[in-house]
């Protein structure tokens, strides 16, 4: 039986949401040897406004691009939680910038409020890199892909001069990840 | 992103279409950057020089096809891409190239309209465009892919297509084709089959517009030393104007003829689980990526569902739609507009069996969940 796994990734424009999606398509078609899509829906700005990234991944031909019932929504603005919250499958998962997202309603899906940006302000010293914090996050509480495969993405597609920032930042979201683990905020990911 | 033989690499449609543009020997480009068409003028700007080609940024749409259409007539192969509103403004030298019968491959990524529209967000609203856009009697070809690796393969085909017809072709993405991220397999060169136009084999007794039983004259480049007059106007054999009825209605006729004889090999359908479907999409570009997948909710809940997917859009797949009708109890037409190509199927249909049209036109993707739904309510099931 064959796998399909949903992902968006939502926000405004500006976050960096697009690459994060062809980062996380990347990690798994590439690196991981599995299928992967990637699409994007955006307005006409260059900054702000409504922007989501959403990335298929599937050990099968994927018929459908973009997201039916998704599995992990990541939401960086309350916009984007209002909106897309709903898409969720149940039993899904709902990452929500914990800072910005002030009213993030339960649902019939796991949330996890995570400083997000924070993080990447305060521990990678750029609230810039807070999409790389974001797939550390997603690496670690989903096995959806493997954390060697993202960082050799990363690695592939960040502007020259900025590995060791977006490295340190992926290391940050996988242990926010791994603290999420240990209180029992979220399970193990199984295989 | 490289463009090395058999990479797996992730690109988008519309990095396809570049990278297949070069592959297929394209060497200008002549264009106006517009979203969502951008990225195929972004990669050319920088790859098509080291090809030794000439990419130019001209001033407007207009001035882009008049452009290619010059340096396709000294024997190079030439491309712009535009979306919507630069199409619109293309129309009156797509007919030019038309009766002119200048070899060129138009890229119309489609986007929200009418007027600027909807910048950012998918349509398939221009397909009746591609069709009728640049006035008078005419026949034209377009090609509609539905994903990234047929975004390579039909750039090239366009190319071949347009050279072996000596005629424009359109190549209509949408915005959701254009823009996807997919993995695939660069192929190698010799995986594919490159055409060149035909080319007068002597310099004796030339004539531009020469009769043949193909329907297409060979071309002579420009600058190679035949002299001949290029119009807009109605014209006989030696290229220049006549009023002649006779000269007009046989030059009308060949063009009608060097596409329509040759439809069986221009037109392509795939045909996907149609054998024992009851009920069929007739679909393109990315609401053939939809209807696939309702396909599979479908055949889940018991329902035989199959589709019949154009690859040619034009000319139409008028005789493929008619032999499955009977066969298929009903036929559902999704489209990213108000049902452009549902009257296309409903007369090649002429009220065999039902049609429905299943229609979005708020700029987002049709849903597979909602098309189900549809399906299922209209089939009281």
């Amino acid at each position: 039986m064959s796998f399909r796994y949903e992902v968006r990734l939502s926000g405004e424009g500006g976050q960096g949401l697009v690459l994060a999606g062809k980062i996380l398509a990347e990690a798994a078609a590439i690196y991981d040897n599995l299928n992967a899509t990637q699409s994007q829906s955006y307005g006409p700005e260059a900054r702000g406004g409504a922007s989501r990234s959403e990335v298929i991944i599937s050990d099968d031909d994927i018929d459908y691009p973009k997201a039916v019932n998704i599995d992990l929504l990541l939401a960086l603005t309350q916009e984007s939680f209002d909106r897309y919250s709903t898409d969720v499958k149940p039993g899904g998962i709902v990452i929500v910038d914990e800072e910005v997202v002030k009213q993030a309603v339960p649902g019939n899906f796991r949330l996890l409020k995570i400083p997000v940006t924070q993080l990447a302000r305060e521990k990678a010293g750029r609230a810039l890199v807070a999409n790389i914090v974001a797939l550390g996050i997603i690496a670690g509480i989903s096995k959806i892909v493997s954390e060697n495969a993202l960082k050799m993405a990363i690695g592939a597609r960040v502007p020259r001069g900025t590995e060791e920032l977006n490295n340190k930042a992926f290391q940050i979201g996988l242990d926010e990840a791994r603290r999420l683990i240990k209180d029992k905020i979220i399970e193990k990911p199984g295989k | 992103m490289k463009n090395s033989s058999n990479t797996i690499e992730i690109i988008s449609g519309n990095e396809a279409c570049a990278m297949a543009a070069l592959a297929a020997g394209m060497r200008f480009y002549a264009g106006y950057p517009i979203t969502p068409s951008s990225e195929i003028a972004e990669y050319l700007s920088s790859r098509l020089p080291q090809y030794g080609g000439v990419f130019i940024q001209m001033e407007d749409e207009i001035a882009s096809i008049g452009a290619i259409i010059g340096a396709s007539l000294t024997g190079v192969k030439a491309m712009t891409a535009t979306s919507g509103p630069g199409f619109s403004l293309m129309q009156e030298n797509i007919g030019y190239a038309l009766m002119a019968e200048i070899p060129c491959v138009i890229v119309n990524v489609m986007r929200g309209g009418p007027s600027t529209g909807l910048p950012t967000l998918p349509s398939q609203g221009d397909v009746m465009q591609a069709r009728w856009g640049t006035h008078g009697d005419h026949q034209i070809i377009a090609l509609t892919p539905n994903s990234v690796r047929e975004s390579y393969d039909m750039t090239i085909r366009a190319f071949n297509l347009s050279e072996l017809y000596r005629t424009p072709v359109i190549l209509l993405l949408d915005e959701i084709i254009g823009h996807v991220n997919e993995k695939m397999t660069i192929p190698a060169a010799e995986e594919y089959t490159i055409h060149q136009r035909p080319r007068p084999a002597s310099t004796e007794n030339y004539l531009p517009y020469k009769i043949t039983p193909s329907g297409v004259p060979p071309m002579a480049d420009f600058g190679t030393g035949l002299r001949y007059h290029v119009t807009g106007l109605a014209h006989d054999e030696t290229g220049f104007p006549t009023n002649n009825p006779d000269k007009i209605q046989e030059l009308l006729l060949r063009l009608d003829r060097k596409i329509t004889q040759n439809s069986d090999d221009i037109i392509e359908v795939e045909e996907y689980l149609l054998e024992d479907a009851e009920i069929a999409f007739v679909a393109y570009g990315s609401a053939a990526r939809s209807s696939r997948h309702t396909i599979k909710l479908l055949r889940d809940s018991g329902i035989k569902a199959g589709m019949l997917r154009l690859k040619t859009l034009w000319p139409f797949a008028e005789k493929q739609i008619a032999h499955y009708s009977g066969h298929i109890k009903t036929w559902f037409v999704p489209e990213l507009n108000l049902g452009q190509i549902a009257h296309e199927v409903e007369w090649a249909v002429r009220g065999r069996v039902p049609v429905f049209k299943f229609n979005k036109i708020n700029g987002e993707p049709i849903n597979p969940n909602e098309l189900h739904q549809f399906v299922k309510e209209t089939l009281h099931v």
